[in-house]
C-alpha cells in the first residue's frame, strides 16, 4: 500500500463542511417555510409558501443523505459516536423529515385532508429543526467517550443549553425562510414576509447572543480558544452582526434579494466561527479530525466517484433554481 | 422482564429493512420493464406500448419515492443500532454505501427526470435513452447493496488491524465468493416482482374489461418472460445454494432443518423444529432427497445443526420456515407461468376468469418470497453479524438500552404504517385511474425531476379531480 503523498483527511474535511453548510442554507429555508406555516395570514399564502420550495426541497434534503453516507466513509467515527449518543434526536428528525416529505407530495394531492397534511408539514419542519439544532449544542457541549466509543445516557443530548441552540436555529431556519419568501412572494404575502422578518432577526441574535455568552461557560476549550488573548476569531461575530445589519437595511429598504443573501451570510460566517470554536476536534473533547478519520485508502477510494458526481449535482441543482426562478403567484395552484 | 436491545435492534433492523426491501425489489424489475415498453414503441411506433409504458412510468414514481423516503432510514440505522459494527467495517462499508447513495442521485440528476417529465421536451430517441439508463442505475445500486451484504455473508479482502478493518483488497472486498449468486438471484427476484405485478394489474384490469388490447400485449409478453425466469430462479436459487453449503454449511443445515451431520439425509417437507431440544417435531419427508439435491449424490454427506455449539445455530423455526416459504412461492410462481402457456390457445390466457384472479393474487407473491429469502439468508448467518467474525452482540451499539430501543422501534411501526397506508392507498388510486387516465397529457409547471411523485397527477381522494 502506497504512503498517504497528500492529506486526505483535511480534503474530506472540506468537503463534509461543504456538504453540512450546503445543506443547513437550502433546507433551512424550506423547513422554514413549514416553521412559518401556522403563522400565515391565510391559506392562499401558504399555497405560495409551499409553492415557492415545492420544486427544490428533495434537491436540498439529498445533502442530508449524502453527509451521512459521507461520514461513514471519510470518518466513521463521528458517525459511531454521534448518532448513538444522539439516538432519540436522530430518530426524531428523521420521523419529523418523513412526515414533511409525504406531507408535501400529498397536500397537493388532496383536498378535504389537506389540514392534517398542513399539520405533518408544520410539525415535522419544526422538529426537523429543532432536533438538528440540538445536533449543534450537543456538538459544543461535548461526548462522553471511552476507547472510541460513545458511553454517555440516552439523553445527554437534551440540556438545557441544547435546547436553546434546538430554538435558535429553528429562529434561524425561520429567519432564512421569511427572507426567501421575501425573494419569491408579492403583493400581501411579501408585506407579511417583511414584517416578521426584523422580528425573526432580532430573536436570532438574542439566542445566538446568548449561546455565544453561554458555550464559554460550559466548555473550557471554548473559553481558551476565544479568550486566552487578542485572536484573529473576535473578527467572525463582527462580521455576522454586519451580515445582520445588512438584513435590517435590506428590509427597510425593501430591497427583495439581499434580506436573504445577507441572511445566508450570516449563516455561513456563525458556521465558520463553530468550526474555529472546536477546531481540530470533531468528536470534543476526546478526538480530532484526525482521530475519525477512516483509512487512506478509504477516502480515496470514495473520493474519486465523488469528484465525478458532485459537478453533476451542483449543476443540476443550479440549473432547477434557475428554471423555477421568478415569483411564486398566489392562485397558481399546483393542480 | 428486562428488554434486550439486542433482540429489539435485530426486530427493529429487520422492520426497516424489510419495509424498504420491497420498494426497490419493485424498481429494479419495473425499470427494465419500462425500458422495455419505451424500446419497442421507438421500434414499432405502435401507440399502445407507449401508452403502456406511461401508465407504469407512474407507478414508478410512487414507488420509486416511496423507496427514498424508507431508505433514508437505512442510511442512519447502522450507526444508531450497530455503531461497533459500522465503527469497525467503515473503511469498506461506508464508501460502498456512499457509492450507492452517489449512484442513486446521479440517475436521479440526469435520467430519472427526464425518463418522468421529459417526454414531450425531448427527442424520442433521448427518452428512450434515459429509460435505459435508470434501468442501469437501479443495477448498479444494487451492486453496491448486494456486494456489502455478501461481504457480510462471506467475508474477503479485509484485514483486522487493532480493532479496525482495512481493505486489503478492493476487487476482493467488493466481489466475495456469494456475490454473484446473490446478485443475480435478487435481480431475478425483482424482475419476477415487476412480472408479477404487471401480469396482475393487468389481469385486473382484463377482468373489468377495460382497455382490453393495451392490457391484453402487456399480460402476453408479461407471462413469455415469467416462462423463462421464473424456472431460471429456481436454478439460480440451486447454485446460491450450493455456494452456501460449502461457506455457510450451519446456514444450510436450518433451512433443511437438519441436526445431526450425515449421509443420504431426507429433504424434509414439513417440521416444527425445537431449538431447545436439538430436534424436529412432526416432521414429513422425503428419504435422501436433500442429499441428492444439494450434493447431486443420494448418499451425499451434509452437514447438521449439531456440528456447531449451541451459541452459534441461527434461530431453526424462522429460517426453516422462511426457506419452505420462498420455495413455496417460488413453485407456485413457475405453475402460473407454464399455465400461461397452456392456455395460449385461442389466447385463454387473457379471458379465463380463473387464471385472472389467480394472477391479480400471486401480484403479492414475490414481494412475500423475497422478504422470506432475505429472513433465510440474514437470519440464518445469525449468531454472526459478519460470518466468523463479529457476532450481533459484538456490533451492537454499547450505549444503546432496552427501553431506547423499544422507543424507536415502536416508533418506525407507527411512522411507516401511516406512510406506507397513505402510499399504498394512493397506488391504488393510480391503478383505479388506469392507463385511460394517461391520455390527458397533464403539463403542469411544478413537475420536476426531484419529486419523482409529482409525476402522477391522480387526486388522493376518490371523487376528485386532478
Amino acid at each position: 500500500m502506497s504512503e498517504p503523498v497528500f492529506d486526505l483527511t483535511l480534503i474530506w474535511v472540506g468537503i463534509i463542511g461543504f456538504g453540512i453548510i450546503m445543506y443547513v442554507l437550502l433546507d433551512g429555508f424550506d423547513l422554514g417555510q413549514g416553521i412559518l406555516f401556522p403563522f400565515a395570514p391565510d391559506d392562499q399564502a401558504r399555497d405560495v409558501m409551499m409553492n415557492s420550495v415545492a420544486p427544490v426541497w428533495d434537491a436540498n434534503e439529498t445533502w442530508l443523505v449524502l453527509g451521512g453516507a459521507g461520514l461513514l466513509a471519510a470518518f466513521p467515527l463521528v458517525y459511531s459516536v454521534f448518532l448513538p449518543a444522539l439516538y432519540i434526536g436522530v430518530f426524531l428528525m428523521l420521523a419529523a423529515l418523513i412526515f414533511r416529505g409525504v406531507a408535501f407530495e400529498f397536500r397537493f394531492k388532496a383536498n378535504k385532508s389537506r389540514f392534517l397534511w398542513n399539520w405533518a408539514f408544520a410539525g415535522g419542519s419544526f422538529i426537523a429543526a429543532f432536533a438538528q439544532g440540538a445536533v449543534v449544542g450537543t456538538y459544543i457541549q461535548g461526548f462522553e467517550t471511552e476507547n472510541f466509543r460513545y458511553v454517555g445516557g440516552a439523553l445527554d443530548w437534551l440540556t438545557p443549553f441544547t435546547v436553546l441552540t434546538g430554538v435558535g436555529l429553528v429562529a434561524g431556519y425561520a429567519l432564512l425562510g421569511s427572507t426567501w419568501l421575501i425573494l419569491k412572494s408579492e403583493g400581501y404575502i411579501q408585506d407579511w414576509a417583511y414584517k416578521i422578518t426584523p422580528r425573526l432577526l432580532l430573536a436570532v441574535l438574542v439566542i445566538f447572543g446568548i449561546i455565544g455568552v453561554w458555550s464559554p461557560m460550559i466548555d473550557d476549550f471554548l473559553k481558551e480558544r476565544w479568550f486566552s488573548g487578542v485572536s484573529l476569531l473576535w473578527v467572525l461575530p463582527l462580521i455576522t452582526l454586519f451580515f445582520a445589519g445588512w438584513v435590517y437595511r435590506a428590509v427597510k429598504k425593501r430591497q427583495e434579494g439581499f434580506p436573504f443573501v445577507a441572511t445566508l451570510g450570516l449563516f455561513i460566517s456563525t458556521f465558520v466561527a463553530l468550526i474555529f470554536s472546536k477546531w481540530p476536534y470533531v468528536v470534543p473533547p476526546n478526538y480530532t479530525f484526525w482521530d475519525a478519520a477512516s483509512a487512506h485508502e478509504s477516502q480515496l477510494f470514495l473520493l474519486l466517484g465523488l469528484l465525478f458526481v458532485v459537478p453533476f449535482i451542483l449543476m443540476y441543482s443550479a440549473w432547477s433554481y434557475w428554471v423555477f426562478r421568478g415569483k411564486v403567484k398566489a392562485g397558481v395552484g399546483y393542480h | 422482564m428486562e428488554l434486550d436491545p439486542l433482540l429489539l435492534s435485530r426486530i427493529q433492523f429487520a422492520f426497516v429493512v424489510s419495509f424498504h426491501a420491497i420498494f426497490p425489489v419493485f424498481t429494479i424489475g419495473l425499470a427494465s420493464y419500462i425500458a422495455l415498453l419505451e424500446g419497442l414503441f421507438f421500434k414499432t411506433k405502435n401507440p399502445a406500448w407507449e401508452r403502456l409504458a406511461k401508465f407504469w412510468t407512474q407507478v414508478f414514481a410512487v414507488v420509486f419515492g416511496m423507496g427514498v423516503v424508507s431508505g433514508i432510514v437505512m442510511s442512519f440505522q447502522f450507526g444508531t443500532n450497530w455503531s461497533n459494527f459500522s465503527y469497525a467495517t467503515a473503511n469498506f462499508l461506508g464508501p460502498v454505501l456512499s457509492y450507492e447513495v452517489i449512484t442513486a442521485f446521479f440517475l436521479e440528476a440526469g435520467f430519472l427526470g427526464v425518463m418522468l417529465f421529459g417526454r414531450n421536451k425531448v427527442p424520442k430517441g433521448v427518452h428512450l435513452f434515459a429509460a435505459c439508463m435508470v434501468a442501469l442505475g437501479t443495477f448498479i445500486s444494487a451492486f453496491w447493496i448486494l456486494s456489502a451484504n455478501s461481504l457480510m455473508q462471506t467475508p474477503a479482502g479485509l484485514e483486522l488491524r487493532g480493532e479496525i478493518y482495512h481493505v486489503a483488497s478492493w476487487a476482493e472486498a467488493l466481489f466475495t465468493a456469494s456475490f454473484f449468486y446473490r446478485f443475480w438471484h435478487m435481480i431475478v427476484a425483482s424482475f419476477l416482482t415487476g412480472g408479477f405485478v404487471v401480469a396482475g394489474v393487468s389481469a385486473w384490469f382484463l377482468l373489468k374489461g377495460r382497455e382490453v388490447e393495451a392490457n391484453k400485449k402487456a399480460l402476453s409478453m408479461t407471462l413469455w418472460l415469467l416462462l423463462i425466469i421464473a424456472p431460471a430462479q429456481l436454478l439460480i436459487g440451486d447454485f446460491h445454494g450450493l455456494s452456501t453449503l460449502e461457506h455457510q454449511p450451519t446456514k444450510v443445515a436450518a433451512m433443511e432443518g437438519n441436526w445431526e451431520r450425515g449421509t443420504g439425509v431426507p429433504l424434509i417437507l414439513f417440521a416444527i423444529p425445537d431449538q431447545e431440544n436439538e430436534k424436529n417435531h412432526f416432521e414429513i419427508k422425503i428419504p435422501k432427497l436433500a442429499s441428492l439435491i444439494l450434493t447431486h449424490d443420494s448418499e451425499g454427506e451434509l452437514p447438521g445443526l449439531l456440528d456447531v455449539p449451541a451459541e452459534e445455530r441461527p434461530p431453526v423455526f424462522i429460517v426453516f420456515w422462511a426457506f419452505r416459504i420462498m420455495v413455496g412461492l417460488g413453485v407456485l410462481m413457475i405453475g402460473f407461468a407454464f399455465a400461461g402457456l397452456f392456455l395460449r390457445a385461442g389466447g385463454r390466457f387473457a379471458s379465463s376468469s380463473w387464471y385472472l384472479k389467480g394472477l391479480v393474487a400471486m401480484s403479492l407473491s414475490p414481494f412475500i418470497a423475497v422478504v422470506a429469502g432475505w429472513f433465510v439468508t440474514e437470519v440464518g448467518r445469525a449468531p454472526w453479524l459478519v460470518y466468523g467474525l463479529m457476532t450481533h452482540a459484538e456490533g451492537l451499539t454499547p450505549s444503546l438500552t432496552g427501553g431506547m430501543a423499544l422507543f424507536t422501534l415502536i416508533g418506525y411501526i407507527l411512522v411507516y404504517a401511516v406512510i406506507f397506508s397513505a402510499g399504498v392507498y394512493y397506488l391504488m388510486r393510480v391503478f383505479q385511474a388506469g392507463i385511460e387516465a394517461t391520455d390527458d397529457d397533464i403539463e403542469v409547471e411544478s413537475d420536476h425531476a426531484k419529486r419523482p411523485l409529482s409525476a402522477a397527477h391522480v387526486p388522493f381522494e376518490q371523487g376528485d379531480k386532478a
